[in-house]
């Protein structure tokens, strides 16, 4: 009975070798076409597809619902229940980070006789016996690029942002997790993310510190094997529903220390007790993204979930940004588009003066602008993505792109409630909707001031070359 | 079981576009314009799916006629479950002139080649309503079948086939092998998830020539002019019944 079991586990992980294989194969053929034929804004067949996919949900399940979402600050728990089954959440997570199965078989195979199989792994050839735990992966995520993982976030802002915000806040979770974490750690938290629609969710912002990530007072101390946690996390996106956090702390409490020692990341389960979470904040906009103050008294949390070492954290917490700003900047091209569409409909139907107002210059020429908006904050955000793609790194391009669609969509969002003139103002109309959920893609993930430092910092960094 | 199910998916001009006539009054405005798989074969597609992952039959196979774009279409019912697919290549002249009869020829072929149990088809295509292919596919290989349907269930080899008719609705009960076209209720057609499109490239999609399955693809139909439906004209307001009976009556209506 085990035996068959095991073959069947096996012969799965054949087929994920060749999936692996083929997925593999698919990435190197669409990376050679793009050196071969050199810069090209074509998407592939699959990139089209999974578009297709998320527009279609966006549209007709997101968009229904998105007005009651706003009016009753509720989290979308069937929303992102639905995205995660049709395989729009996770996107980053690699394919390798399933749980092993045979965990829960250990007890058993110490009554097996001895038996040998052989199983053909992206690796190579890996043999395992009776007498060894057998570790055979579930499959996992679906490692897809991060232009493909913008493709999707920008149809799932296009319905709605809070519903997206809510969605990529667990990307930016994950994200030290994918980058830094050692296989046990990716197993056990990114594993879970993948049998089960839970959320996750980075704790680095505090009360007294947000742009200032060195300023960060909560602390971390080292008892034997294990840490003990005391501070204040503030604004934190899937607060209240995450079942566990990325934890940005400082370990070394000499002031003089640098930046890049003094700093700790963690993963902390949800439940780990001395963890209060504060109430559900109730914002401007994407008020149905749940942000919360966590506090942490006394928590202890074991050595095995620091990610990579003591003193790395600042490295891992900035690292993450340029993979997880070009998905941001592509959900506010999403809001762009989205009140572009709205706007245009609304001139073409509205009449003054015995014209449809899309005929008067005056509204064509606002209408013109918000479309160069959106069509550039979607190439910088496409070559932020594609940069990082190739193995390069894409901060100058990330901030630039985030800094961009961020302004951009607060402008093209106000012009669209200028279009809609006074029924722009009512909350009948989806516009007013938009002008307030654009207002945090100035703030978070890097506020438009702080893109600007880094953008001069890369830009005179070139020059001075 | 051993059941095999073909079915039959048709590239069209997607619902929600709107139609433009070319210019030369020859047909409809296709390049560049958004096509995707008819509704109907979608609920076809789903329908052979489900039953499938009923362990009722064993290998759904996929099917459509004409030039590479068609591709795509059959992509997608792989990547809502369907386990292979047969393109059957038809192009220019060929595929201008692409009708049920053709079509119905080349899935008679096919359902003996493949020695298919069951074709499920949609009951007809958004772009010409013809609502044939099924009814000639059953008539040229001389089987039994239910079209319409709403429901459909098979009961060891027999396949019990609830019909939306005019007056309401009629249940039948029909020897396999069958020919079923999808109705509009029978299912709601599933999304495909990111991980079946994933899954769905590494499925099989065999190429094939009508000439291959000896279908003669002449056609008997010659179109002669395309033009838009007539623009519709104001009404007129009517102050009374006597009113409206004397407009009617001057225009020679009653």
């Amino acid at each position: 009975m085990l035996f068959s079991k095991i073959l069947k586990s096996g012969v799965g992980t054949a087929l994920r070798f060749q999936s692996n294989a083929v997925a593999a194969s698919a990435r190197a053929a669409t990376a050679v076409k793009g050196s071969h034929g050199g810069f090209s804004f074509d998407l592939t067949d699959q990139q089209k597809e999974f578009q297709e996919v998320a527009r279609k949900f966006s549209r007709e399940e997101i968009i229904p619902v998105a007005q009651d979402y706003d009016k009753s600050a509720e989290y979308p728990v069937p929303l992102i229940r639905r995205a995660w089954e049709l395989g729009l959440m996770n996107a980053h997570i690699p394919e390798d980070c399933g749980r092993s199965i045979f965990n829960r078989m250990k007890i058993k195979l110490h009554h097996i006789c001895s038996f040998v199989i052989i199983i053909m792994t992206q690796n190579g050839v890996c043999v395992y016996s009776s007498w060894k735990q057998i570790s055979v992966p579930v499959p996992g995520g679906l490692g897809l690029s991060i232009f493909d993982a913008c493709l999707i976030t920008e149809e799932l802002a296009y319905g709605c942002t809070g519903v997206q915000t809510a969605i990529e806040a667990n990307s930016l979770g994950q994200m030290p997790v994918i980058l830094c974490g050692n296989d046990a750690q990716k197993k056990k938290y990114l594993g879970r993310l993948t049998e089960e629609p839970l959320m996750c969710a980075y704790c680095v912002t505090e009360p007294g510190a947000g742009s200032d990530v060195a300023g960060i007072k909560t602390r971390a101390e080292k008892k034997g094997d294990e840490y003990i946690v005391n501070g204040q996390k503030m604004w934190i996106t899937n607060g209240g529903k995450a079942n566990w956090y990325f934890l940005l702390t400082r370990t070394n409490p000499d002031p003089k220390c640098p930046a890049s020692k003094a700093f700790t990341g963690f993963i902390v389960d949800a439940n780990t007790p001395g963890i209060q979470i504060g109430r559900k904040e109730m914002n401007m906009g994407q008020k149905c993204s749940d942000t919360r103050g966590i506090t942490f008294e006394d928590v202890r949390i074991p050595k095995e979930n620091v990610l990579i070492g003591e003193g790395a954290g600042f490295k891992i917490a900035m690292g993450a940004f340029d993979r997880t700003r070009p998905p941001v900047a592509a959900g506010a091209t999403g809001l762009a588009q989205r009140a572009l569409d709205e706007a245009t409909k609304y001139a073409l139907e509205r009449k003054t003066f015995g014209r449809v107002i899309a005929d008067h210059q005056a509204v064509s020429f606002i209408l013109a602008e918000m479309t160069m908006k959106v069509e550039l904050a979607r190439m910088a955000y496409q070559r932020a993505a594609w940069e990082v793609d190739q193995g390069r790194r894409n901060t100058y391009y990330a901030s630039i792109a985030k800094a961009f669609a961020g302004d951009i969509a607060n402008q093209v969002a106000s012009d669209a409630v200028q279009i809609f003139g006074g029924n722009g103002f009512n909350s009948e109309y989806p516009v007013e909707k938009l002008l307030r959920d654009a207002k945090i893609y100035q703030i978070y993930e890097g506020t438009a001031q702080i893109q600007r430092l880094i953008i001069a910092r890369e830009h005179l960094g070139k020059y001075q070359q | 079981m051993t059941a095999r199910v073909l079915v039959g998916v048709k590239r069209v001009i997607d619902y929600a576009v709107k139609i433009r006539v070319k210019p030369d009054n020859t047909g409809v405005v296709t390049d560049g314009v958004k096509h995707s798989m008819n509704p109907f074969c979608e609920i076809a597609v789903e329908e052979a799916v489900r039953l499938k992952e009923k362990k009722l039959v064993q290998e759904v196979v996929a099917v459509s006629c004409g030039p590479q774009q068609v591709q795509e279409t059959i992509r997608t019912a792989l990547a809502m479950g369907a386990d292979r697919g047969i393109h059957v290549e038809v192009s220019g002249k060929d595929y201008d002139s692409l009708g049920p009869l053709q079509v119905s020829k080349i899935l008679a072929a096919l359902a003996k080649k493949e020695e298919a149990s069951l074709i499920i088809l949609g009951k007809q295509a958004i772009d010409d309503d013809c609502n044939q292919t099924g009814q000639m596919t059953a008539a040229l290989l001389d089987w039994p079948q239910g079209t319409f349907a709403s429901e459909l269930v098979i009961e060891g080899d027999k396949v019990k086939v609830v019909r939306e008719i005019d007056g309401g609705l009629e249940t039948i009960k029909l020897n396999m092998p069958v020919v079923v076209t999808a109705d509009l209720r029978l299912n709601t057609p599933r999304y495909a998830t990111l991980p079946n499109i994933m899954k769905a490239k590494k499925k099989k999609i065999a190429n094939m020539k009508p000439g291959d399955l000896g279908v003669d693809m002449t056609s008997r139909v010659e179109v002669l002019r395309v033009d838009e439906p007539p623009q519709r004209q104001a009404g007129v307001k009517v102050e009374s019944v006597e009113d409206l009976v004397s407009k009617l009556k001057e225009a020679g209506r009653i």
